[in-house]
């Protein structure tokens, strides 16, 4: 359904075809990438369920991440069903007033172009020929529309998702007082695998920027083998200790 | 604001990373903190007429365990022995005392040297044997005989069981008497002879943690008002709190809190805007808060905003994606006063740190590194070079090694000299222009 609206408004918006065309990836690239964002917060909240007490500063920051990339889904989410027939002008005009801004505002105005490493303002402030700002290859522009149905689905089950996204971060805080490895795969079983294709795209943005080295700059273990181990690991310990306290009594 | 600066002393290696450095309130001794729970005290050694190139140099001067490494059984959860923050109690007599905390609990630690040595007891030999008494024939008066120094340290309180939380601060109070804690959530005050009991003087904690958003990231007293305390926020905002006012002090008595910039609005502006340290200048009339970009003083008279921003690594704004994903956008800086509040100095990645002249409004950037470091070598200013042109000797933002972070420093409190902590090395740098003369 999303697919026939967009190609609706390619004819009633853009009149240049290549101008729709930067169109379509403009937008879903914004979402696609604000996706990313998210799923990269939700790893990052489960990975901290190490042996250690997470990082509580951290893990709020994080959650309030989340929530502020909730919010605004949400808010795109029921403002493109319901403005379906608006032209893509208005659409990139409502998108650059909650645009990511990864740059300074200087650099904005010099309309710099940032190697590599791809900005969300960049994609959609007005640059639709510029195609070269684009990071995703022709390749992954099939994986954006597979994941641009996924988002719709979003979408459309937004108030669900509210409430699964709301229910992720009330499990993550209710883990963080009382560890409980259970709920984690509970959380990773709402968030579509899928996604994680993506990391392939964002740690491929990553190495044309050299950002040095970082020993942070690994592909996402996948969610199972995460908690797997996480489990194992915690499993193991806890046995350690056990075997601790029976030999000191 | 020192033009260039010279090494006094050789970098010592430590084998953990150093997480927290410190000078006491004469700047005679430094102690460091690091990751496997040690803290090693460096004592300056008294200038001396023949070598004046040896003008107070530190060496070590104490090494001692201050925090092993404990289990949480309740919650499966180990606590690290990483010491978080030292803290130096102002000397009142012969032994010096400090506080050193890791996540959970804090101890003084006193600090005494022993530099002579009774001899000639009756009753015990040398070797401290009880003598046969047959051999006894007379008495003799024990003497004091000079021995080779030996610096004790012994633990005196233990202040346990205070936090359900990390914590983050601890900053003793100008009366001498009192010092708080603070964790995430809630912040504590204790007296320094009682360990069973303290008062809980800020209390964050939502009835629902599912509602929790804002924590505690660092705390500290006034320097002269023994009333007033500071407790700055993940969100951005310092609270300056008033002990008379209540008992609990979750009501602020001043709420300091810049405006957001609407055109630099991202999904990163919260955590950016966290501060990651608050420090009360020595006249106590100013705050300097760090948060990941920028540092800036505040007024304790003006909430509305700050009175100087300076941006420590701007060029970083674009990159914050790629931070957040590696996770160094949580990296929490510190920042520090010199003696005469003139100059503030805080650290950055690739082992540089960057120091602010607040009268010249002139900066700089330097590096701590084996490298470019020789002993009464002058440090050379470094540059980033965001593209554009491009000098020889600039690095490019895209070089930079993030894992090679300057999170603790700290300022001698009258003179010019500074102590780095990078990753496991310590640093530190004189002034090469005779102090008398700033």
């Amino acid at each position: 359904m999303f697919m026939r609206g967009l190609k609706r408004k390619c004819f009633d918006g853009e009149e240049d075809i290549e101008g729709t065309l930067a169109g379509i990836k403009a937008i879903p690239s914004y979402n696609l990438q604000r996706q990313s964002l998210l799923d990269m917060s939700l790893v990052k909240l489960q990975l901290c369920h190490m042996l250690v007490e997470p990082n509580l500063c951290r893990s709020v920051l994080i959650a309030n991440t989340v929530r502020q990339i909730q919010e605004e889904m949400t808010q795109d989410g029921t403002w493109q069903m319901i403005n379906m027939q608006n032209t893509g002008q208005a659409s990139v005009d409502r998108l650059v007033s909650t645009d990511i801004l990864c740059r300074s505002s200087r650099e904005q105005a010099e309309g710099k172009h940032v190697p590599g490493y791809s900005t969300f303002s960049k994609d959609f402030e007005g640059d639709q020929a510029q195609d070269s700002s684009e990071t995703m290859s022709t390749a992954s522009s099939v994986q954006a529309l597979r994941n641009l149905q996924s988002n719709v689905w979003e979408m459309e089950n937004s108030q669900e998702n509210k409430g699964n996204f709301q229910k992720s971060l009330d499990q993550i805080f209710e883990t963080l007082e009382n560890k409980s490895p259970n709920s984690v795969e509970d959380l990773f079983s709402e968030v579509d695998n899928s996604y994680y294709d993506l990391d392939t795209m964002l740690t491929g943005m990553m190495s044309n920027t050299k950002m040095g080295h970082c020993d942070g700059l690994e592909p996402f273990p996948s969610p199972t083998t995460t908690t797997s181990s996480s489990n194992c690991k915690s499993d193991l310990n806890e046995l350690d200790h056990i075997v601790e306290i029976l030999v000191e009594s | 604001m020192p033009d260039c600066a010279v090494i006094l002393l050789d970098f010592t290696s430590q084998a953990d990373i150093i997480s927290t450095v410190e000078f006491n309130h004469t700047g005679e001794l430094l102690a460091t903190g690091d990751k496997g729970g040690r803290v090693v005290i460096f004592q300056r050694e008294p200038e001396s007429k023949n070598e004046p190139y040896s003008q107070g140099e530190y060496n070590v001067y104490s090494t001692f365990q201050s925090h092993e490494p404990e289990f949480d059984y309740l919650k499966s959860l180990e606590i690290e022995e990483k010491i978080n923050k030292i803290k130096w109690l102002p000397q009142q007599n012969a032994a010096h005392s400090l506080l050193s905390t890791n996540d959970k609990t804090i101890k003084l630690w006193k600090i005494t040297e022993r530099d002579k040595r009774p001899e000639g007891y009756n009753l015990k030999d040398e070797e401290g044997k009880l003598k046969d008494l047959s051999t006894v024939t007379s008495l003799q008066v024990p003497v004091l005989k000079p021995m080779d120094l030996m610096v004790e340290v012994t633990p005196r309180r233990i202040f346990a069981n205070g936090h359900t939380y990390h914590v983050n601060s601890i900053s003793v109070n100008s009366d001498c008497e009192t010092y708080m804690s603070a964790d995430d959530l809630r912040i504590n005050l204790w007296h320094l002879a009682i360990t069973d009991r303290s008062f809980n003087i800020v209390d964050i904690k939502p009835a629902n943690m599912e509602d929790l958003t804002e924590v505690i990231t660092a705390s500290e007293f006034h320097p002269h008002h023994c009333n007033l305390f500071v407790y700055s926020s993940s969100k951005g905002s310092l609270r300056l709190c008033d002990m008379r006012a209540s008992a609990l002090c979750d009501k602020h008595s001043k709420l300091y809190e810049e405006p957001e910039d609407p055109s630099n609005r991202s999904f990163f502006s919260e955590i950016i805007s966290s501060v990651s340290d608050v420090k009360f200048s020595h006249s106590g009339r100013y705050m300097l808060t760090r948060d990941y970009l920028t540092v800036k003083v505040w007024d304790l008279n003006m909430e509305t905003k700050p009175v100087e921003t300076y941006q420590v690594h701007d060029y970083l704004r674009s990159k914050l994606c790629s931070l957040y994903e590696n996770d160094c956008i949580f990296d929490k800086f510190e920042c520090a006063w010199n003696g005469s509040d003139s100059v503030i100095m805080t650290g950055a990645y690739n082992n540089f740190f960057r120091m602010f002249d607040r009268n010249t409004k002139r900066d700089v950037t330097l590096e701590a590194s084996r490298e470019s470091s020789k002993p009464r070598a002058i440090l050379k200013p470094r540059r980033v070079c965001v593209g554009g042109k491009r000098r020889k000797d600039d690095i490019s933002v895209d070089s930079l090694d993030f894992t090679k972070k300057i999170l603790h420093t700290a300022w001698h409190p009258t003179e010019n000299i500074i102590a780095i902590a990078a990753t496991n090395n310590l640093y530190i740098f004189q002034d090469k222009v005779n102090s008398e003369m700033h």
